[in-house]
């Protein structure tokens, strides 16, 4: 086949680097040519983008297919281009969901693992990768290997959260949750500023599955991170309707917003009204969960909103050490500087991943989406300055702007035991991705 | 439906395969790969196909193998309903002018192999008392183009050979359902630019498997590619001969 020229590869952020996307259903195969893999796309920052030297990425996302189900236990083997999507589609019915889901279907358990996502229900079932019972992967020197908590343990710990810098993982095997139905019971409340949502996070925490909350980025002083409360837990058969809802046709952005579109005024217009939607203290009532986990998937290319440029999501954990008070001093970076972000979320989490760079630990996580504008880089280091001072670490599925030094400040020693474990796996170094060669200096 | 399907571990073949799958037929699949046929089989078990999905070994190139795996099929299913055959070689113009082999390989596998398995598939069906042969072809057969000539001749020859059979056999219980796929997104197509209409391979199957349970003859897919083609098949030689696609 004559080669394939060198194409845009974006993240969801649109952040882009000139790659060549190797796609086929026989990964097995595929994967010993390349040295990195990627699948629907999704990671916001450079993650899944090849280095400039290196333009070859294995795409993943034709090799999705089932491999074993056991109906009694739920465990679930798959190649890893299977789309989360498709596993919801296939296994809900049934009464299986993912035992952690992050905010939107369209990726794949590769990624998954990848970027050990974590969902609303972290404070109790921790992250994705701690449903992993284990990997089939394509190393650096060419074997195809099954790493596991018992074999090969060290791999497996690093490819968890490893961002894709281990090898290929070829198949996953996880364990399914059961579920009553497909409808979320869920009751959201307004709260008045930023300590009360920590209070309120984590009060919730003990008696709900499902617990996530929205702040309103642009309110100042007193309110300063006020916003909504959403908790959540499965409505059992009883409460559930009978029918599934009618599929709604899914708009799409068709082109990209321009830059001026979303303003100071248009930000603080949306998030004034999302929280006056709110009016009651508390409601609740039945909801599909795919309204209460993917309610940007409900619009295709959301992400053309931002414009050409694209936008960032800076997400950071704040160690409960840290105390009530943390979040809302990064919050103040964010204020101060005059940024705006178009969607704030915050959520607690309860425990640390179990891979090596996992990103979430006990404690407060924020999540912004940020228009890229020229102070970006700024802003990202003056927030990464503020979250070295409360001892967090941010999301490297999220990044795109973080600076080595400050990366290697955040998670020394955790970045000593991930080098020595690629040292021993990947020596030459032969797995790297952009952000790898930003961070890691690979 | 018990149906059997060579080139259900790939593409178009393998969407069609699940989407069968996903409905409760019973399904053997066949196709050259040990370790992909058992994958695939596992794959279309799990998304709910009834029985055990069974697998045969059958390659294109090898014409020897067609009668007996046929007929492995049809014991393993129990008896044929439809045959399903999406297998195929694709290549460039350009890339087949270069190698003569390759050429030589993908007329004898894209007509001349294809056309023994199909004849071979119309004696098992018959047997049972007819059924459903779903085989496909493509857009390119429609005219001749600068892109795709021997391909599309290949592809032409069968549709020509399907169309035949179909006539004939009608009125023995056999239907013959002829594919025409315009450009859908597959690993074989991964790398071209997709035109306007480009197709998911989950909306082909879908239609595929409606016109195979109506014995609808011709099947254009994406749905837009009937008219495109209506428009290409009647644009005059002189016109055709200025245009590079």
């Amino acid at each position: 086949m004559p080669e394939t020229p060198l194409s845009t590869l974006q993240g969801w952020g649109r952040h882009s680097a000139r790659g060549r996307e190797r796609l086929g259903e026989d990964l097995e195969r595929m994967s010993s040519e390349v040295h990195l893999s990627r699948g629907l796309g999704r990671s916001y920052g450079d993650a899944s983008l090849p280095p400039d030297d290196q333009p070859d990425v294995l795409n993943t996302r034709f090799a999705d297919r089932l491999l074993g189900f056991d109906e009694g236990t739920g465990l679930l083997r798959a190649e890893s281009g299977l789309a989360l999507s498709e596993l919801n589609r296939l296994f809900m019915p049934r009464g299986y969901f993912t035992p952690v889901s992050p905010g939107t279907k369209f990726v794949t358990l590769g990624g998954m693992v990848a970027a050990d996502v974590h969902g609303k229900n972290q404070h109790r079932d921790g992250d994705f990768g701690d449903h992993v019972t284990s990997l089939k992967m394509r190393v650096a020197d060419g074997r195809v290997l099954v790493c596991s908590p018992d074999q090969h343990p060290d791999l497996f710990r690093a490819t968890i959260g490893g961002m894709g810098l281990t090898g290929h993982i070829l198949e996953v095997e996880l364990g399914l949750h059961r579920i009553p139905s497909q409808w979320i019971w869920q009751e959201s409340r307004r709260i008045h500023d930023i300590d009360e949502f920590q209070d309120a996070l984590e009060e919730a925490a003990p008696s709900w599955p499902y617990t996530m909350g929205w702040i309103d980025c642009l309110a100042r002083g007193a309110t300063m991170g006020r916003g909504v409360l959403m908790t959540g837990r499965w409505a059992d058969a009883q409460e559930a309707p009978p029918r599934p809802p009618k599929r709604r046709v899914r708009p799409s952005l068709r082109f990209d917003w321009p830059a001026w579109v979303l303003n100071g005024f248009t930000i603080r217009l949306f998030n004034e009204l999302y929280y006056r939607k709110q009016w009651r203290r508390r409601s609740s009532g039945i909801v599909h969960h795919e309204s209460f986990y993917y309610p940007l998937d409900a619009i295709g290319s959301w992400n053309r909103m931002y414009g050409r440029r694209g936008f960032t999501q800076y997400q950071c954990v704040l160690p409960r050490e840290a105390g009530r008070g943390s979040a809302r001093r990064v919050l103040e970076v964010l204020t101060k500087r005059g940024g705006a972000s178009f969607l704030c979320v915050i959520k607690d989490f309860g425990r640390e991943g179990r891979g090596v760079l996992s990103f979430p630990r006990p404690g407060i996580t924020l999540a912004l989406d940020i228009a890229i504008r020229d102070d970006t880089q700024a802003l990202v280091d003056a927030l990464n300055e503020q979250v070295l001072q409360e001892g967090g670490r941010i999301y490297l599925a999220k990044d795109s702007f973080t600076r080595r030094e400050h990366f290697e400040e955040m998670e020394r020693p955790r970045l000593d035991e991930f080098t020595a474990i690629r040292d021993r796996w990947d020596p030459d170094r032969r797995f790297r991705s952009a952000q790898s060669v930003r961070l890691l200096g690979d | 439906m018990r149906v059997a399907i060579l080139g259900a571990t790939k593409g178009m073949g393998r969407a069609l395969a699940r989407a069968a799958a996903e409905r409760n037929d019973a399904i053997c699949i066949l196709g050259r790969n040990d370790v992909d046929l058992e994958r695939s089989a596992a794959d279309l078990s799990v998304r709910g196909a009834r029985g055990s999905v069974g697998s045969v070994a059958c390659d294109l190139e090898k014409p020897e193998l067609f009668g007996p795996a046929i007929d492995e099929a049809r014991d393993a299913l129990g008896g044929l309903d439809a045959v399903v055959v999406t297998a195929a070689i694709f290549a460039g113009q350009e890339e087949l002018e270069a190698n003569p082999e390759l050429a030589e390989r993908l007329l004898r596998v894209d007509f001349t192999n294809t056309v023994l398995f199909c004849e071979a598939a119309k004696k098992a069906l018959l047997k049972d008392g007819g059924g459903t042969l779903c085989v496909f072809s493509s857009v390119a057969g429609e005219r001749g183009r600068k892109p795709v000539i021997l391909y599309g001749a290949a592809k032409a020859g069968l549709t020509h050979y399907l169309e035949g059979l179909d006539h004939k056999h009608r009125i023995d219980g056999l239907r013959v359902v002829t594919v025409k796929p315009g450009f859908v997104k597959t690993s074989m197509t991964a790398g071209l630019e997709p035109p306007p209409f480009a197709g998911e391979p989950d909306a082909v199957a879908r239609r595929v498997l409606r016109a195979i349970d109506r014995g609808v003859p011709v099947v254009y897919t994406p749905a837009p590619w009937r008219w495109i083609m209506a428009v290409i098949r009647s644009l005059p030689r002189a016109i055709m001969r200025r245009l590079n696609f």
